[in-house]
């Protein structure tokens, strides 16, 4: 984890003390802290459902409104707070950090080094890759020439037909992963079947899910995708009991918990991957946790997903590539390289709320993988942010504008009133 | 300035400094340019509002459609110039100007109370009624001795905003 040289504006020092430059969002750092619970002396969320997202993005947000100045012309020109915040969010803005996927420096330029280069791009085009997709196509074969007959023949021993294919999984997804040469360390007690559980990671690419399927057949929830993904979803994934979901549907949402729901409570199911970010996130950062996976009435086991960007970076850029171009870019690289470390079973605690457990939970994770947390929701990839927010600012600054008129109607009466009154 | 690359000259950075007026250092304005690509997505060569309103912190911005006036459709250039305002290195006048900018939707050089009035309602949005607003400008140009039809011009913010000093500075972060 490189340490910037300049002090990082959502880093808390050691000494405890906030460090913030000039007037960018000061309170961001206030809020970070809360959300990492470093200060529990500050602010304590209540035990309500609150939505808190939208209560940090006001803290994040809240401007201090026109001063209480008496000069109300000056009150109503003045926008710089406003536009302040505006500028400071087109410079640099912590949502955008987090899909950022850094463009690799060229170090080739040079007498000596380029040839070595030239080298490189040789093997891993050249002999590296041919070989991959060798591997890969042998091992397609195999999968599919005995999942397909096993899927449709052995109709009446359910549990070994299950066996077996969650067996034929775990191979596929160790070819996939050799064929990136794949170097995987898992740190920590291997996930163990049990009725009740589910597990959550942190999401950086759809490799994520094969990285870890390759040593536990999990059932994943996930996007459906078009294409030859799509395709893979619909038969093989099926049979592990992953479920999809879509996220432009609204309606969707309730028939994706319910489905949570039962999967969860049949003992003899798959173990349950969720991706609680919702979207792919570059590796440095976390967005918020969604609290779906936290209120099924589970044990949560966290999984934490680091992978090392000397080798190549993971990050899956959605917008930017489709995961065809994402997995020839891996097959080409000299390998992926990442830590997987599965981290303590957690329960709701007494008193917690289900969104406070997520804010735990990501806090375990992001800790385990040194990656930071920021408080945006992964979906305003997709979305704008709700009209509410900015209402809420319209309002505060409203409210201020009455009470200044309010004062001056007030301080006029009184004197009005003392003149009447006084000189009787 | 190639739109393909990602590399700026050093007369490039210069270029640009001397069109901001040196109100930005050659590395603010490198680490802007970066900023630029990134959210210029397709390349184009500027940035379009949508990729601005893609910026959460940006999009809840109650003056985000004034300001996407004023920035979308600028090459880098342009977009360094604008920005400027914010510098701590720019004059109170730079700041000023951009302020006035702002209300000065028409472009004549006046900010007249409907200008206020309509700043004010972005500002505020459904939570002031028409009346509520007419009251707040009008009671505003008259406590500081204008008529209230009176138009305001750049000398008269400068008048009104100078004293206590204008906080608008906004950092850029250099790597």
């Amino acid at each position: 984890m490189e340490e910037s040289k300049r002090a990082d504006v959502y880093s808390v020092s050691k000494g405890g003390e906030k460090k913030y430059r000039g007037m960018r969002n000061p309170r961001l750092d206030n809020v970070l802290e809360r959300v990492q619970g470093r200060d529990s002396s500050l602010f304590k969320p209540s035990a309500s459902e609150i939505n808190m997202y939208q209560r940090h993005l006001d803290e994040v947000l809240a401007d201090s409104g026109p001063k209480a100045d008496d000069d109300l012309l000056r009150n109503l020109l003045d926008l710089s707070p406003t536009l302040s915040e505006a500028a400071s969010a087109i410079i640099d803005d912590s949502f955008t950090r987090c899909f950022k996927s850094n463009s690799p420096e060229p170090w080739n330029w040079n007498i000596y080094l380029f040839p070595l280069w030239v080298v490189g791009v040789i093997m891993r085009y050249g002999i590296l890759f041919p070989i991959r997709l060798v591997l890969l196509i042998i091992g397609w074969v195999i999968f599919l020439g005995l999942f397909i007959p096993i899927h449709f023949c052995i109709k009446k021993h359910e549990k070994l037909r299950q066996k077996l294919e969650r067996g034929l999984v775990e191979f596929i997804c160790s070819v996939f992963v050799a064929s990136w040469t794949g170097v995987i360390k898992y740190h920590g007690p291997r996930p163990s079947r049990r009725a009740k559980q589910v597990f959550v990671a942190n999401h950086t690419s759809m490799i994520d899910f094969i990285v870890l399927e390759q040593m536990t057949a999990f059932a994943v929830i996930m996007q459906k995708h078009p294409g030859w993904v799509g395709l893979l979803q619909t038969t093989v994934l099926e049979s592990l009991g992953c479920i999809w979901f879509n996220r432009t549907e609204s309606k969707d949402r309730m028939i994706v918990a319910k489905k949570l729901k039962h999967h969860v409570e049949d003992p003899d199911s798959n173990p349950l991957l969720i991706f609680p970010e919702g979207t792919c996130v570059n590796n440095e950062y976390t967005v918020m946790f969604k609290k779906g996976a936290f209120e099924l009435d589970c044990t949560v086991c966290p999984i934490a997903i680091k992978y090392n960007k000397i080798f190549v970076d993971a990050f899956w850029n959605s917008k930017k590539q489709s995961f065809t171009m994402h997995l020839l870019r891996l097959m080409t690289s000299w390998a992926v390289v990442c830590d997987v470390w599965y981290l303590e079973p957690q329960t709701l605690r007494p008193g917690e709320t289900s969104i406070e457990f997520a804010e735990r939970v990501r806090d375990m994770i992001a800790d385990r993988a040194g990656i930071k947390k920021v408080p945006w929701d992964g979906y305003l990839k997709y979305y704008r942010p709700s009209v509410k927010l900015t209402e809420k600012k319209q309002q505060k600054f409203a409210e201020s504008i009455v009470r200044q008129l309010d004062d001056r109607k007030s301080t006029r009466s009184l004197t009005t009133g003392l003149r009447d009154g006084g000189l009787s | 300035m190639g739109n393909t690359s990602s590399m700026l000259t050093q007369y490039d950075i210069e270029d640009v400094e001397n069109h901001c007026s040196q109100r930005f250092t050659q590395r603010e304005i490198v680490s802007l340019y970066q900023r630029f690509c990134a959210l210029d997505r397709s390349g184009k060569g500027y940035i379009s509002g949508d990729e601005f309103m893609s910026v959460p912190e940006f999009a809840v911005n109650p003056l985000s459609q004034r300001l996407l006036g004023i920035l979308e459709g600028l090459n880098f250039k342009e977009f360094v110039a604008v920005l400027s305002a914010f510098s701590p290195l720019a004059t109170i006048n730079d700041k000023l100007d951009f302020i006035f900018r702002v209300y000065d939707i028409r472009n004549n050089g006046k900010v007249s109370s409907e200008d206020m009035i309509r700043v004010l309602r972005d500002l505020s949005g459904d939570f002031l009624t028409d009346k509520q607003r007419q009251a707040v400008v009008t009671q505003a140009l008259e406590e500081s001795g204008y008529s209230k039809d009176y138009s305001l011009t750049p000398e008269d913010f400068l008048k009104v905003l100078s004293n206590g000093g204008l906080k608008m500075d906004v950092e850029v972060p250099i790597d």
